[in-house]
């Protein structure tokens, strides 16, 4: 079938984009050898596939059911969301660049908080810090919960996603009742977070880190002695700790290659030093220690949820800077200053003065950081994040390079790669 | 991070290939010649900052050079970060990638070892910036279509204002006769 005459510059450009570089390069690997009877295959993958949780496209290579190579391709849900942010004041940054990594919201924001935080130098009430741990917390479970709910389909285990999305959905309404929203809930703001806990939400807390250990309990009694899983993941697509610090990885596949790192311990920011729990590390970094690590992570959690909800001191939940954060509203109808300073904050906002600062935090996906840089205005100069799932993706042809195909879905279900993230 | 003290030491160290150090928020930052990076990141990994965090560009319209790139460096066993920072002209902006090895003292090269952490986030810059990195393995756009024209990122670049092209308006929207 002869294809039809372009109809504008744009399809002529769209069809004279070739693959025959690539195809050259292959002729030129099997034409020498004198066994002709395979050929390599190149398979487009994606960006439309369920299998690659998101709009993540493969040019796949394939010598027969084996991975030749792997070219990610991505950019498909690329919203410019760093620009956005260079055109918002400070505060309002916030609701756009918790869209970024799309399981990861509370995170993405304390990336950014934290950094703005430093240049303006403001300090957060310990209350305040402890609610964010019990969020973020909650958030790691949620986004765990997900990948585990997904991953586990990606091999055939279709309950295993209903069961994590019933627990999910707990995390959900938790969220909603103490932020008002499921998700990207703008809970944290510079200097504190939104609003307190509502009355009754801790007792809802209460319930749900009694009831989530036996949940994962459950979860482990399906799968840990699941022969399919086991023979699936075990053994598969390991990675050792040194190529992937050179390729820039962190986060649960790193230490599922036994390298301890997690910014919570070593680095501790927000309030993580006050609380015990440990770092789960792997052995051989397979697709084996990939799932337990993530499993054992959301048990440290619920453990860090309790601790933080047990020792919740009193006090503010943001700061009483009126420069930095709103006055509360009964005093609007009082106060001349707090109106002007609320007036101040809405309209123009608040003013950091000029600095660069690069904050890193622990996410769930790995080191997630956030460049901000001011130039004395009240709207970022620049505001990059440094996405885990971006960097790490970098190491997903180099695990499944020579692995089956079935295999290398089952990578990258391991890697959780969250394309929102990615793309940004 | 270093200390103030420690981040002036390192500068003394790298003689001319360091310009600047600023010491801010606790943050150590250490300004250096653009045609001496790759030889700075391999004098830091020596003394431990081994880990290339995050590499990500910045637009410092209207102050000259223009861009800058940064290399934020970590050393995990001190659990210490530097951060690198290169300025480039928007007229020449070129850099040496820091992806590929070099090929060593005996062969051709300067023995670079590489950092292929980098890969996505050097595309990244290049894509957003418009620095090109030499010899970088596969130096394309990374997030906006391969045929798009302009750097988004840049300061002067403005925000909104592209037609969306759908079936209906194809035509006249890519042939600008709209």
């Amino acid at each position: 079938m002869s294809t039809p005459p372009a109809a504008s510059e744009y399809r002529r450009r769209e069809q004279s984009i070739t693959l025959s570089p690539l195809q050259e390069q292959l002729e030129a690997g099997s034409a020498g050898g004198e066994d002709q009877t395979q050929e390599l295959l190149t398979l487009n993958f994606g960006p439309h596939h369920p299998a690659t949780h998101g709009v993540l496209r493969l040019l796949v290579t394939l010598r027969g059911e084996v991975v030749h190579d792997i070219k990610p391709i991505v950019g498909y849900v690329h919203t410019g969301i760093e620009k956005t942010a260079e055109d918002k004041s400070y505060w309002k940054v916030i609701p756009v660049i918790e869209r970024m990594d799309y399981l990861a919201y509370h995170f993405n924001a304390l990336a950014y908080i934290g950094a703005v935080e430093q240049l303006a130098e403001v300090v957060v009430p310990t209350r305040a810090e402890y609610l964010r741990v019990i969020h973020l917390e909650l958030n790691r479970i949620m986004s765990h919960l997900v990948w585990l709910g997904t991953s586990a389909l990606d091999l055939g285990a279709i309950s295993m996603f209903w069961y994590c999305f019933r627990e999910r959905e707990q995390i959900l309404d938790l969220f909603e009742f103490s932020t008002g929203q499921r998700m990207h809930t703008r809970y944290f703001q510079i200097g504190g977070v939104a609003e307190d806990i509502p009355a009754g939400w801790a007792q809802k807390l209460r319930e749900f880190v009694k009831r989530m250990p036996n949940s994962l309990d459950q979860y482990g009694d399906i799968l840990n002695s699941n022969e399919i899983v086991l023979q699936r993941l075990r053994g598969t697509c390991p990675l050792d700790s040194e190529t992937l610090l050179s390729l820039g990885v962190t986060g649960p596949l790193l230490r599922a290659a036994g390298n301890p790192w997690d910014l919570r311990k070593a680095a501790p920011y927000s309030a993580y030093a006050d609380f015990d729990f440990k770092i789960p590390v792997g052995t051989v970094g397979d697709n084996y220690d990939r799932y337990a690590v993530r499993m054992a992570e959301m048990y440290e959690s619920v453990k860090i949820i309790d601790q933080a909800l047990a020792g919740l001191p009193e006090g503010p939940y943001i700061t009483t800077d009126r420069k930095v954060a709103l006055p509360p509203r009964h005093e609007l109808a009082t106060s001349m200053e707090a109106l002007i300073h609320h007036f101040k904050l809405v309209t123009e906002g608040l003013r950091v003065p000029p600095g660069e600062y690069y904050n890193a935090i622990e996410g769930p996906r790995g080191e997630l950081g956030c460049f901000v840089r001011s130039d004395g205005s009240s709207k970022p100069a620049r505001v990059h994040m440094r996405d885990p799932s971006f960097v790490n993706l970098q190491a997903f042809s180099r695990m499944a390079e020579g692995a089956y195909i079935a295999d290398m879905i089952a990578t990258l279900a391991m890697l959780d790669p969250i394309l929102g993230g990615i793309d940004r | 991070m270093p200390d103030a003290t420690g981040l002036e030491l390192i500068r003394q160290e790298l003689g001319d290939a360091a310009l600047d150090t600023s010491f801010l928020h606790e943050r150590a930052v250490l300004e250096v010649r653009a045609e001496r990076v790759r030889d700075v990141l391999a004098a830091l990994r020596l003394k431990g900052y081994a880990f290339l965090a995050s590499l990500h560009g910045v637009d410092y319209y209207p102050h000259e050079p223009r861009l800058g790139v940064l290399y934020e460096l970590l050393d995990m066993a001190r659990v210490d970060r530097i951060s690198v920072k290169v300025r480039v002209s928007s007229e020449r902006p070129l850099l040496d990638s820091i992806v590929p090895d070099g090929e060593g003292p005996d062969g051709e090269g300067d023995g670079h070892v590489g950092w292929p952490a980098a890969n996505f986030q050097e595309r990244e810059v290049y894509d957003m910036f418009g620095v090109v990195f030499r010899d970088h393995p596969d130096l394309r756009r990374i997030l906006m279509p391969e045929d798009y024209e302009g750097n988004p990122q840049r300061r002067d670049f403005p925000v909104g204002g592209e037609p969306i092209v759908f079936t209906y308006n194809e035509s006249p929207v890519l042939e600008g006769s709209e």
